[in-house]
């Protein structure tokens, strides 16, 4: 009997219960999807190193699946309690007729269960299904060929996903439980009758409210972008986040206040059709969901940030990989480590490393019977000297207090790395970059990481002069150049200092650098020098002589591509999952509205509005909840992601605009949809059956 | 005189072949324009639903119902709401207003569901306010007015737009004696001012009020009495022996 009574209030309220039925396979799908995404990569040729990387992904991704399930989980509890308050009556009227609050209770487990257990079978169904999609879209992540397609299906990610939803409805059979035990028949049968009054706010308080908050909000704004480079410890981010959520809290407050009247007073637009109608409505409704909209708010705002900045570091990375990685290799030799014995110790080289530490990169091959150049179709060698005569604090000059209290955390001891003119300008040729000339008296700084550029561009603006191996000379350039040594995957390079070749002193070698491009350009040749260079750090010399360390244009890119897939995997799975719960949340409340404004429409129909007029105002009503939070959180984002972006700088952000879209599309195609369905099934809910 | 409503032999039935109900049997009466008509009857009657089908708000079996010359038993859709839009007033039992707007704004929805400009809404609900001495509560939303307030504020709704025929459905139903008796005093100056209406309800007291009573029972019309040049305590007594001869759970008088 009480499961027959179930199972019928699941169909009778199923109109209720779509969005909510909607957003537990989402969820359940996207759950299973994301955890599933290593089983895609099984028909995927990956090197160890790339399975390496997938693994580490999926460990950090299952400790987001815990995060998620939290979320989840609260929006499934939210959203049981909003749809078990609307069916107080009905409780009450079983309550009248004698009905226990256990069986209540034991009602609404089996709703749950039913619920539960269909959710579950629906949505592992639809994730089994993007997965096979997904797998194309791994691949592409990891520039992996599919070497064949085959139908995958995850046993671990499905039994990880029925193990967590269940868990989810446990709690929620747990929660109705107790919210049955402790209701009052009174408040049951009452609760729908007690009409909320509509309480209008002081207008010049909102007004004044809302500007203070829109002041906040606008300083707030200002510290993160402006004033970013201040912005030295965990603390003081916090400041500008507190004050952003509190001044969102209270522009919504004002505006539930502000907007009636401002429209009141547009008489003309107020008399118009139903506005009036649709504009109270709201106004009665956001007294109430001010906390809600909030929230809402700041869920699309961390979306939004977080897909764009996710999609943006998968974009530069790759573009990166094509400009910062230009040779097939680059090896470093520390040379002449004895000059500085002390440091090098502290580094943990040995003292035989140390003291054997006057050979170049080739030499040092050679020393180990390896002839890496025969394996080059080109190579290059170039040194870099520095000198604790040279250290930020003499490049920045006179400007060098006022740098050092606005950034009082910069390591302003550390040598500079110097240059030969001859030297840069050989490797700029190899790279493809810019070569330079310079006079006797002359130098340059090359660098692109953009911090380090901006300090450094303001002792350069002066004009600062150096003094090197007792040669006094001034910048050429008032700016850094673009360039650099190094190759990573990032923008990275703080700074070389270029100057004439006749300057040197090369008792002040501390670096050599072999530079070259392999004569093969197959991938399993490559890897092969690749070990075996590896290789040599077995053979007994590398305890006495330091082999060279390095770089190597497939290592670099192995870990970025590595790197930006589970970037943007994670990106993905936090971003769909707060958008459709923000989605959820506001449409589970937008379809118990209508269903609580059906007698409005009902009498507006009476007094002769017809359908298109009301249908009109209905889409008016859930547009304007809809898009409410959607416009604060854009504004929001606008400087969420400029200061996103002067965080990952290090990145590069050359690829803002395709991630924007990409979020966009994303963000248009699952709120939108939820927007439409609301819609729909609102319009279904207050339809007049005849 | 013209003829605002013809109501001509409209039948309606309820449920299967198998078990008809005939909540409306060949019923046929005219009113003119400018009258004041009561209907009066036992529940089960039939006479909401006769109102329901003159509101268009449910549809007859056969038969036609003509306000102001069109026959409203062939209006679909939009042409129905354009027609109780324009043409009629409504006046329900439980008010029906709008909770989340002030009764100035709701007199006002009646109006701009017409397209009716800022400045006409407001000369109109001046001179309604005044009429039905509602200028006192304009301001108000409805939990903040008494049951008498509401109603004369629905009724100026209903009277606001000018319609042929104001449908009153149960006016005084939820109303104490006082605020019906003052209600029922500002339908027959509504009435003097030119405005057609017409009346369901099962209460005696409030159909003497009217200019003529329309009796049903089962679905037909049973009695017909004019107030003439009668008093309104005269008429009440009418009426009286008219419910008395009835039966039925319509002696409730005063």
């Amino acid at each position: 009997m009480l499961y027959k009574l179930s199972l019928k209030n699941i169909k009778k309220s199923m109109k209720d219960y779509t969005i909510y039925f909607f957003t537990l396979i989402l969820g359940v799908a996207i759950f299973y999807v994301f955890n599933a995404l290593d089983s895609q990569t099984v028909m995927m040729d990956v090197s160890q190193s790339t399975q390496e990387l997938i693994e580490l992904m999926m460990t950090i991704l299952s400790s987001v699946s815990v995060f998620v399930s939290f979320v989840l989980g609260f929006l499934i509890i939210y959203a049981s309690r909003f749809l078990m308050k609307r069916r107080n009556k009905e409780f009450g009227i079983y309550l009248t007729l004698g009905m226990s609050k256990r069986k209540i209770s034991l009602i609404l487990f089996f709703e749950t269960l039913f619920i539960g257990i269909l959710s579950l079978i629906v949505g592992l169904g639809v994730g089994v299904l993007i997965s096979q999609i997904m797998s194309l879209v791994v691949a592409n992540m990891f520039e992996a060929n599919l070497t064949k397609f085959a139908f995958v299906f995850s046993t671990s990610a499905c039994i990880k996903t029925i193990i967590y939803f269940s868990i989810m409805y446990l709690l929620v059979m747990i929660f109705n439980t107790i919210s049955v035990s402790k209701c009052k028949l009174i408040d049951l049968l009452n609760g729908a009758k007690t009409s909320e009054k509509v309480k209008l706010k002081n207008p010049y308080l909102c007004i004044i409210i809302f500007i203070i908050s829109s002041i906040a909000l606008g300083k707030a704004y200002y510290m993160v972008t402006a004033e970013f480079l201040t912005l030295q410890n965990v603390t003081d981010i916090l400041k500008p986040i507190i004050m952003g959520i509190v001044s969102t809290f209270l522009i919504f407050w004002s505006l539930s206040g502000l907007i009636l009247r401002i429209v009141q007073s547009l008489k003309k637009y107020y008399y118009k059709g139903l506005n009036s109608f649709t504009l109270r409505q709201f106004s009665s409704k956001i007294n109430t969901t001010v906390f809600s909209t909030t929230i809402i708010c700041l869920m699309l705002f961390i979306t939004i940030c977080l897909l764009s900045a996710c999609l943006t570091i998968k974009n530069s990375m790759n573009a990166n990989i094509r400009e910062l990685a230009p040779v097939d290799a680059l090896f470093t030799q520390n040379m002449n480590m004895d000059k500085y014995y002390d440091d090098y110790r502290m580094y943990g080289y040995s003292d035989t490393q140390i003291k054997n530490s006057h050979y170049t990169a080739k030499e040092m091959f050679e020393l180990f019977n390896y002839d890496i150049t025969s394996y080059f179709k080109e190579y290059i060698e170039v040194n870099i000297y520095a000198t604790s005569d040279l250290t930020l604090n003499h490049t920045l000059g006179s400007k060098l207090d006022s740098i050092r209290t606005e950034f009082p955390f910069l390591a302003y001891d550390t040598k500079e790395s110097i240059m030969k003119i001859g030297d840069y300008n050989k490797v700029a040729r190899f790279y493809g970059n810019n070569e330079y000339s310079l006079n006797d008296d002359e130098y340059m700084i090359v660098a692109d990481f953009e911090s380090m550029v901006k300090i450094r561009n303001i002792a350069l603006e002066n004009g600062e002069e150096i003094n090197l191996f007792g040669h006094t000379l001034k910048p050429k350039y008032n700016t850094c150049q673009d360039g650099f040594l190094d190759m990573s995957s990032n923008h990275i390079n703080s700074g070389i200092i270029i100057v004439p070749d006749n300057v040197i002193n090369e008792d002040y070698l501390i670096q050599n650098y072999l530079l070259g491009n392999y004569k093969t350009t197959d991938k399993e040749k490559i890897i092969e020098i690749e070990n075996n260079i590896n290789k040599l750090d077995n053979n007994p010399k590398a305890n006495d002589y330091l082999l060279p360390s390095g770089s190597t244009k497939l290592d670099i890119k192995e870990a970025t591509v590595g790197l930006s897939a589970m970037v943007t995997f994670i990106g993905l799975y936090l971003g769909i999952i707060f958008l459709i719960s923000s989605a959820a949340i506001l449409g589970l409340k937008e379809l118990s509205e209508s269903s609580d404004n059906k007698e409005r429409f009902r009498m507006l129909r009476k007094i002769g509005a017809d359908e298109k007029l009301i249908n009109k105002a209905l889409f008016r009503q859930i547009a304007i909840f809809f898009t409410l939070p959607l416009i604060l959180a854009l504004i929001h984002s606008i400087f969420g992601i400029m200061f996103a972006i002067k965080v990952l700088e290090v990145f590069g952000t050359n690829e803002l605009l395709p991630s924007i879209v990409a979020t966009a599309i994303i963000l248009i195609f699952i709120y939108g949809g939820y927007f439409l369905i609301t819609y729909y099934c609102s319009k279904n809910i207050i339809k007049e059956r005849h | 005189m013209e003829n605002i409503l013809k109501v001509d032999k409209i039948e309606k039935y309820y449920g299967s072949r198998s078990s008809l109900t005939k909540a409306i049997d060949n019923l046929s009466f005219e009113v003119e324009k400018g009258e004041f008509v009561a209907i009066m009857g036992a529940s089960g009657s039939g006479k909401t639903t006769l109102l329901n089908c003159i509101s268009t708000i449910d549809r007859v079996t056969s038969g036609h119902i003509f306000v102001g010359g069109i026959d409203i038993t062939k209006l679909k859709g939009n042409e129905l709401n354009k027609f109780r839009r324009e043409e009629l007033g409504f006046i329900f039992q439980d008010f029906n207003l709008l909770d989340t707007l002030t009764a100035y704004e709701n007199i006002a929805l009646a109006l701009s569901i017409q397209s009716a400009s800022v400045k006409e809404i407001e000369a109109k609900i001046k001179k309604v306010s005044e009429e039905l001495d509602i200028k006192d509560v304009l301001n108000k939303y409805p939990y903040q007015m008494s049951g008498g307030e509401k109603q004369r504020v629905a009724s100026a709704r209903a009277i606001v737009t000018n319609p042929k025929l104001v449908l009153a459905d149960e006016p005084t139903g939820a109303l104490d004696s006082k605020s019906s008796k003052m209600l029922l005093e500002k339908f027959n100056y509504l009435d003097e001012l030119g405005a057609t209406i017409l009346m369901v309800t099962h209460d005696a007291f409030t159909a003497s009020y009217a200019r003529r009573v329309i009796f049903i029972k089962d679905g037909k019309i049973f009695k017909e009495i004019h107030k003439g040049n009668d008093t309104r305590k005269e008429f009440f007594d009418k009426i009286i022996d008219v419910v008395t001869l009835l039966g039925g759970d319509l002696n409730n008088a005063l």
